[in-house]
């Protein structure tokens, strides 16, 4: 199987966000990346359908340049190559048109399945994966928690809503994005590492792929969230706060 | 002369309240653009839930119905969607934000060239679409700028289905083309992975636990915390993926709806997913180290710190008052 990973190069999860001078997106100078969670999975998911099924698995991703440093993590977690799209205006496209990129670099590759996360950890327009199944003319299921190579296709399990889920039966190729916690997102070893710097990482530029860039809906500007209850913040050392805590609890809110 | 279009889905036989909230959302899009609000359900047999939505304030209500849309796949309702758009040709599609949306809606945006606005929580002046970024600590104003439809989904509890304004609407039946061929994917019965042991639901207390213990071997500590409450253990999505705590036990959209007297948060930085999930609670309370975090928009009583030293501290001052 030629199985493709979409992911994407988010901020680190502890990251303090601060709002631009122009307050149109994120203040990126100083913050950490990181390997977006669900593709993480996605990737995972990939890899041990490999290993039981040989073939091998490509990660695509687009973004600046260091998105690079992501990509050379998932090829030290055993990718064995690599497409980088080199994309600096990404966050003015919208789903549709960084589905439009990846769908460019990876439509020549005749793969057999085309995975990526259910969402993004920064945006979280969750669309990526539809989208590019639909430009792809593929078949698609969302959600998916495990995958099962059959001999006409595949059997996934889609997680549902409140507890509940399915199992879908669809034709290779297809495109399937996946939710967290089917399995267990291995971390890169030393050796791997140390072999990731040797793979091939191929360039490829949204001039070249001749996506344009014109969105159909734009982020014009981001803030704070504004509060639904007006929240009591209790300070002080730990002890003091625990002590307010219990006391509000008891006499205020009377819930204890 | 239908400009806004809403997209209805049902459950148990009934318009899902979800839905009544996208209509919601349709009417306060329809009071700034002066457009007329059509709702559409799409199904093998739509007749009784489109009566259930043709006493309000609408302009149609279009049953889209095929034998081939009993069972929900992608293929066929995004088939079926966008041959109703195409004949339409509507200026605004709302959606409910659930599973199914998320799983059709994207594709048909694209097939008609558009991108979702997917999630909004907020419909203001322009139209302008507020959703959440960045895990629920910003939110984003988006706009509209394509040359189609501008699709939108909407997020459930976001817009108050109790405004909807009552008329009467004319039932129509729209039947597409579908032939079985274009339906791609199987999808088999919905089932459970087990029979759950915990309720949940039904607790006056729950103390929950999120990303912020770090490893399975903190767990103990929110476990005696829970105990010196007298509460019941939950926890977010990352925790039970992680096989730190039973699946049975995640609070959230992916997981149990909770209500409880007091719920007691203990890092858990509050995406939607998870406030989905325990929004209800009477009185909530939240420590969490990061002051921007998502959880303490919502919370009653809020403490910030780091939870290895405010739990010990918490668990010796209930211990205390309970003398």
């Amino acid at each position: 199987m030629r199985i493709i990973v979409a992911i994407k190069q988010v901020p680190e999860r502890d990251a303090q966000v601060r709002i631009d001078a122009a307050g149109k997106w994120i203040e990126e100078a100083g913050l950490q990346w990181a390997l977006n969670e669900s593709d993480a999975y996605a990737l995972e998911e990939a890899l041990q359908l490999k290993e039981k099924h040989g073939g091998e698995v490509v990660v695509v991703s687009a973004g600046p340049e260091r998105v690079g440093s992501t990509i050379r993590e998932a090829l030290a977690k055993g990718a064995d190559r690599a497409i980088q799209i080199d994309c600096a205006d990404l966050g003015d496209r919208d789903a549709l048109g960084v589905a439009k990129l990846l769908a460019a670099a990876v439509r020549p590759e005749n793969s057999d399945l085309v995975l990526t996360g259910l969402q993004s950890d920064d945006l979280g327009l969750g669309q990526t994966g539809v989208i590019l199944a639909e430009l792809l003319g593929l078949p698609h299921a969302s959600l998916i928690l495990h995958v099962e190579k059959t001999e006409t296709g595949l059997t996934v399990k889609r997680e549902l809503e409140e507890g509940w889920f399915q199992t879908i039966e669809l034709p290779t190729p297809a495109v399937l994005t996946i939710q967290s916690g089917g399995n267990k997102p291995r971390y890169a070893t030393p050796m791997g590492i140390k072999k990731a710097k040797t793979k091939e990482v191929r360039a490829a530029t949204a001039a070249a792929l001749a996506v344009d860039a014109a969105p159909t809906v734009v982020l014009e500007r981001i803030a704070l969230p504004s509060k639904q209850k007006s929240t009591q913040m209790l300070s002080g050392t730990a002890k003091e706060a625990a002590a307010a805590l219990v006391e509000k609890l008891k006499f205020e809110a009377r819930v204890l | 002369m239908s400009d806004i279009w809403v997209v209805l889905e049902e459950r148990d036989g009934r318009i899902s309240r979800i839905s009544w909230e996208a209509v919601a959302a349709g009417q306060e899009l329809s009071v700034l653009t002066g457009m007329v609000v059509s709702a559409a359900v799409v199904g093998t047999q739509a007749e009784s839930i489109a009566g259930e939505v043709a006493g309000k304030k609408l302009g149609k209500v279009a049953r889209v119905e095929h034998p081939l849309l009993a069972t929900y796949t992608a293929d066929g309702f995004t088939l079926a969607l966008q041959q109703l758009f195409e004949a339409e040709k509507p200026d605004y599609v709302v959606f409910p934000h659930t599973y199914k949306v998320r799983d059709y809606a994207p594709a048909l945006a694209a097939r008609l060239g558009q991108a979702l606005i997917g999630d909004v929580t907020a419909v203001d002046a322009g139209p302008v679409f507020t959703r959440q970024i960045m895990q629920g600590r910003l939110n984003g104003s988006y706009r509209h700028t394509g040359g189609g439809p501008c699709f939108v989904s909407v997020q459930a509890g976001a817009f108050r289905a109790d405004t909807i304004e009552t008329g009467a609407a004319e039932v129509v039946v729209f039947s597409p083309t579908i032939n079985a061929a274009q339906i791609r994917t199987r999808p088999g019965e919905r089932f459970r992975a087990s029979t759950q042991t915990v309720d949940l639901g039904s607790a006056q207390r729950i103390v929950s636990v999120g990303r912020g213990i770090k490893d399975a071997d903190s767990i103990p500590l929110v476990q005696e915390l829970a105990a010196a409450l007298g509460a019941e253990l939950g926890a977010s999505r990352p925790i039970c993926d992680n096989g730190w705590l039973p699946l049975e036990r995640q609070i959230g959209s992916s997981g149990q709806t909770v209500s409880p007297k007091l719920y007691l948060a203990v890092g858990i930085s509050g995406a939607i997913q998870h406030l989905v999930g325990m929004k209800g609670s009477q009185c909530v309370a939240a420590i969490n180290k990061d002051p921007g975090a998502p959880i303490f928009e919502v919370a009653d009583y809020g403490i910030v710190g780091d939870l290895f030293e405010v739990l010990p501290a918490l668990i010796e001052a209930l211990k205390a008052a309970k003398g």
